[in-house]
């Protein structure tokens, strides 16, 4: 039942092949069995599952139940999730339990989906390789020597280990396509107001956007019919129509102008990615879609002006983890200073408190404009590179990350190697465009990712073709070795 | 040397919204710690503010009624700090791209003359918690309550205009006429819905520029303004005469022990990091929304003394006094209206019922005297039923509860012997029975005669049992008294 796809295990469960509950407790029991050598999910709700798709199997025998009721899926833990530890990877929140619900987990719990538990990733979703958690690394079920890619690391390898048939994940700065690559599945990071942000605890405000993981794209376009929402809880979502993303994806690619970015293909690229990137533009071309070389100038700037807006909004968003109101608290502390300082060295790990103290800085008197001034004007530069390239070409085609999933403890030493791992993603959502991975090949038996950015709210013409790539061919298939 | 005092203030109101800035909590006064904070003001993971239009609308009222220009596209910054009733760690203002720009208030003072103050501009910001250090906490440990967090607020940012305390204190009080004149603002100072932060400085007489400031933080009643500004500008002086130099810091004024100490320096301040909120999208005013609310704006204090002066025929210090706080207006035109004795009624609105409602510390609204109630024992003044003695009587047994005047009058027997023939009686039944008095009065030079006339009122009163009425008796004792001269 793990091999379906959730298309797959739709049509099951509407057809009466099996039941919600036979599904949740078969995925149930390979997380029980096998996430012991992933360390992808860190709570598992197994009792509220059963129960759920209990409910779920009752509304599918009334026969007029929304399209995924029924069908179990992981969240990453950085959705609240009512009366269900969030911890958001942290120590600082180990022991918080949401009152309320994330919009997107709202969702899914109204539309019957079965949520089977939360995946681990990055701390407060700050890296690239999953290895900043308070849980522990996730083991890229490719390789278990390697990182599964982050901050969505969890969902990622959860998604290829088939402990779940789809995970929602986050985007900040790749957080979902970079895992997606390095897992070998497929993951879409909606347009910047798409999703609503509400329930989701926020690490860069105008950056983050939720969006789903999930082996191939059309599963993604069946998850994001049922997680975009407009929602007047969350400011900065839109109020634009939602297309139904499934209903385009048989559409022909022929014709369709492929923008190929040139920056995208220079040193620092890994040659078997580039081939394996090369040869998928290929395959499109074959279909009849037209490749257009086309230029991005100031993408060098994307990971300077990232790094320090990110942090920035970060160093104000995690302010709030103070030991007053929730979440951990140094024990006896002696004064109120003691209680901040010791609370928040204590409860965060090395990668927030740098990241927080680099935001701290930009901030400064003094330095505001130097930093956080200069970092939005180099983000309109960016976004203006895209408006320019989108008046040529309606998608744009290149490698997710630079180089398929490294071993544990190879960037440790150096963050700026690992903030490098983002220098294809980082663009799009400081553009607030949408972007997706698909697999597009191997390279020394890890995958490789493919990625499609879209303009502002072309994610059904992305899915199209995503979907189009995994008609004529089979990377989304392959299984890594050990899982049965 | 003579020295100059120079005043600004940062005034802090609260807007009287069902909600708050930011969620849909309830922003009343006086529940239980921590009743009225939900999941957003309590800042809990995940949560997202969604601007309360209400708060907006009321910002911009307040702009249109000091003729100030009003931002189009107004931005709310983050300013960060640590503070335990802070939950956020940051506190969502505006500081680049305030709602409300430069405008200016009018304020009249006791020589009569007017004096424009200019304001800086006035911005739109949620308020804090409260700390808690006493009560029922364990030893050593400090409370959060969080009610008041997320209470909208505006900050009016006055230039250095005021010279004095009179113009400090008028411009405060103009402030508080206005914004509760036109409802944005319940005006209660005791539940700090205005809250002043004073700027001193002081320069030589004649000298053109400004001397070193200092801020005194968080005063809510005018009296500790004033106490405040008078100790601060006592200790400048002083410190300059002997020698010294004012330090920029930020003061704090303790009303009870009337001790003001420095809090923090310039050079300690909080670098408060501020940047655009990125959870809130820039707040874009169209021109209908302040044409609609330019019309639907209540009428203005100073306006509405000019009518009170001219509808009325009060006098231009009766009018401001009534027109100065919009509960007090309404009730005295309701009172004029039902009674049609606008003179009296302003009388009564102010003194004995304003006496009274200080004495319970009570506001208007909350009244035990209604217009209605005020107005009908008016009616009975004019009408010559009572006495103005015996309405205060009735007054009072109005405020305890006991009915409408009527039925008080009726009640305590209290009704006006206005009868010529009985009062005639009366007058004569006392002269008889006080022949010394008489003669005494008929010895007695013009000016002495006046005030023993007196003598004869009280024993004519007493014998009414206060029911004769008053100008009458002194008419008929005159006529009888010039008749045995």
């Amino acid at each position: 039942m793990h091999n379906y796809t959730i298309a797959e295990l739709v049509k099951g469960l509407q057809s009466k092949k099996f039941s919600s509950v036979e599904l949740t407790q078969h995925f149930l029991s390979r997380i029980n069995r096998f996430n012991g050598q992933y360390n992808a999910v860190i709570t598992v709700t197994a009792d509220q599952a059963l129960q759920a798709a209990y409910l779920a199997d009752q509304r599918l025998a009334f026969g007029s139940a929304p399209a995924l009721c029924g069908v179990p899926l992981l969240h990453k833990d950085i959705f609240c999730t009512k009366g269900v530890r969030t911890s958001c990877g942290s120590k600082m929140l180990d022991n918080f339990i949401p009152p309320y619900n994330a919009t997107v987990v709202e969702n899914f719990e109204q539309a019957g989906v079965v949520m089977l538990g939360k995946t681990n990733m990055d701390e407060f979703a700050m890296g690239s390789s999953n290895e900043t958690s308070f849980y522990g690394p996730v083991k890229n079920p490719w390789a278990t020597d390697c990182v599964p890619g982050g901050s969505s690391g969890g969902s990622a390898a959860a998604v290829a280990a088939r402990l779940a048939p789809g995970a929602t994940a986050t985007d900040t700065g790749g957080s979902i396509r970079q895992p997606a690559a390095l897992c070998g599945i497929s993951g879409l990071k909606p347009t910047y107001g798409r999703v609503s942000r509400w329930g989701m605890v926020a690490f860069a405000s105008s950056l983050d956007q939720a969006g789903p993981m999930a082996r191939t794209a059309e599963d993604c376009a069946l998850l994001l019919n049922c997680m975009a929402s407009f929602d007047d809880k969350d400011s900065t979502c839109v109020d634009l129509e939602i297309p139904d993303y499934s209903a385009s994806l048989n559409k022909p690619v022929k014709g369709l102008r492929i923008g190929v970015p040139k920056e995208y293909f220079s040193e620092g690229l890994h040659p078997g990615t580039e081939e394996a990137v090369r040869k998928a533009l290929a395959d499109l071309e074959a279909q009849g879609a037209e490749l257009v070389e086309i230029s991005l100038p100031n993408s060098n700037l994307s990971v300077p002006a990232y790094y320090v807006i990110a942090p920035a909004e970060a160093s104000a968003n995690l302010s709030r983890f103070d030991g007053v109101k929730y979440g951990y608290r140094c024990e006896n502390p002696k004064d109120l200073q003691d209680m901040y300082c010791r609370t928040r060295s204590e409860g965060f790990g090395e990668e927030v408190q740098r990241r927080i103290l680099i935001g701290t800085y930009c901030l400064s008197a003094g330095y505001y404009d130097a930093y956080y001034g200069k970092a939005q004007q180099v983000r309109q530069l960016i976004e203006q590179d895209f408006v320019q390239a989108f008046a040529k070409v309606d998608l744009i085609v290149g490698p997710t990350c630079p180089s398929p999933a490294f071993k544990f403890g190879s960037k440790g030493d150096d963050p700026v190697a690992m903030y490098l791992e983002d220098i294809y993603t980082i663009a799009t959502n400081l553009a607030g465009l949408p972007g997706m991975s698909v697999p597009c090949g191997m390279v020394e038996g890890k995958p490789v990712g493919l990625q499609i950015i879209g303009n502002y709210f072309d994610e059904a013409r992305m899915l199209n073709v995503a979907h189009q790539f995994q008609q004529v061919t089979d990377w989304h298939r392959l299984m890594p070795e050990g899982i049965s | 040397m003579n020295w100059e005092t120079v005043i600004g203030l940062e005034v802090h109101v609260q807007l009287a919204t069902k909600t708050k800035i930011f969620s849909a909590a309830s922003t009343s006064f006086g529940a239980e710690p921590n009743t009225q904070a939900c999941a957003i003001d309590l800042a809990m993971p995940g949560t997202l503010p969604a601007l309360n239009e209400q708060a907006v609308h009321y910002a911009i009222m307040f702009g249109l009624a000091i003729n100030a220009e009003i931002g189009k596209i107004s931005i709310f910054e983050r300013k960060n700090y640590f503070y335990p009733d802070l939950p956020k760690g940051y506190q969502t203002t505006q500081l680049e791209k305030p709602i409300v720009g430069r405008g200016e208030v009018a304020i009249q003072l006791a020589d009569g003359s007017t004096k424009s103050i200019r304001i800086h501009h006035a911005h739109l910001e949620e308020d804090a918690g409260k700390s808690i250090h006493e009560g029922d906490l364990p030893h050593g440990s400090s409370g959060v309550d969080l009610n008041r967090a997320g209470t909208p607020l505006i900050e009016i940012v006055s230039e250095p205009d005021m010279r004095n305390i009179e113009e400090a204190v008028a411009f405060a009080k103009k402030l508080h006429s206005i914004v509760t004149s036109i409802g944005i603002c319940d005006g209660k100072m005791s539940q700090g819905s205005m809250r002043f932060d004073v700027n001193v400085s002081v320069r030589p007489m004649g000298s053109t520029t400004l001397g070193t400031r200092t801020e005194t933080k968080n005063l809510n009643s005018y009296k500790f303004m004033e106490e405040a500004i008078e100790k601060e500008v006592e200790r400048q002086i002083d410190l300059i005469e002997d020698g010294g130099t004012v330090k920029q810091e930020t003061r704090l004024y303790n009303g009870e022990t009337k001790v003001s100490k420095a809090m923090r320096s310039k050079e300690e301040a909080n670098d408060y990091r501020y940047f655009p909120c990125p959870d809130l999208l820039p707040v874009i005013v169209s021109d209908d929304t302040i044409e609609k609310l330019r019309r639907a704006l209540p009428e203005l204090p100073d306006a509405r003394q000019a009518r009170f002066v001219e509808q009325y025929a009060l006098s231009k210090y009766d009018a401001g006094i009534l027109s100065s706080d919009a509960n007090t207006a309404n009730f005295f035109e309701s009172v004029a209206a039902n009674a049609s004795h606008p003179k009296m009624a302003a009388n009564w609105t102010m003194g004995e019922l304003s006496a009274a409602l200080n004495h319970a510390d009570l506001s208007i609204t909350e009244s035990p005297v209604s217009a209605e109630l005020l107005a009908g024992m008016i009616l009975r003044i004019a009408d010559n039923s009572i006495s103005g003695k015996m309405a205060k009587q009735v007054f009072e047994a109005m405020w305890q509860g006991e009915g409408n005047a009527d039925e008080i009058i009726e009640a305590k027997g209290l009704k006006q012997v206005s009868d010529n023939a009985a009062l005639e009686k009366m007058v004569s039944d006392v002269l008889e029975v006080n022949p010394a008095m008489v003669e005494d009065f008929i010895a007695s030079d013009e000016n002495k005669r006046k005030k023993k006339l007196g003598g004869f009122m009280g024993q004519i009163m007493k014998a009414s049992r206060g029911q004769a009425n008053p100008q009458q008796v002194n008419q008929i004792l005159l006529q009888k008294l010039n008749e045995l001269l």
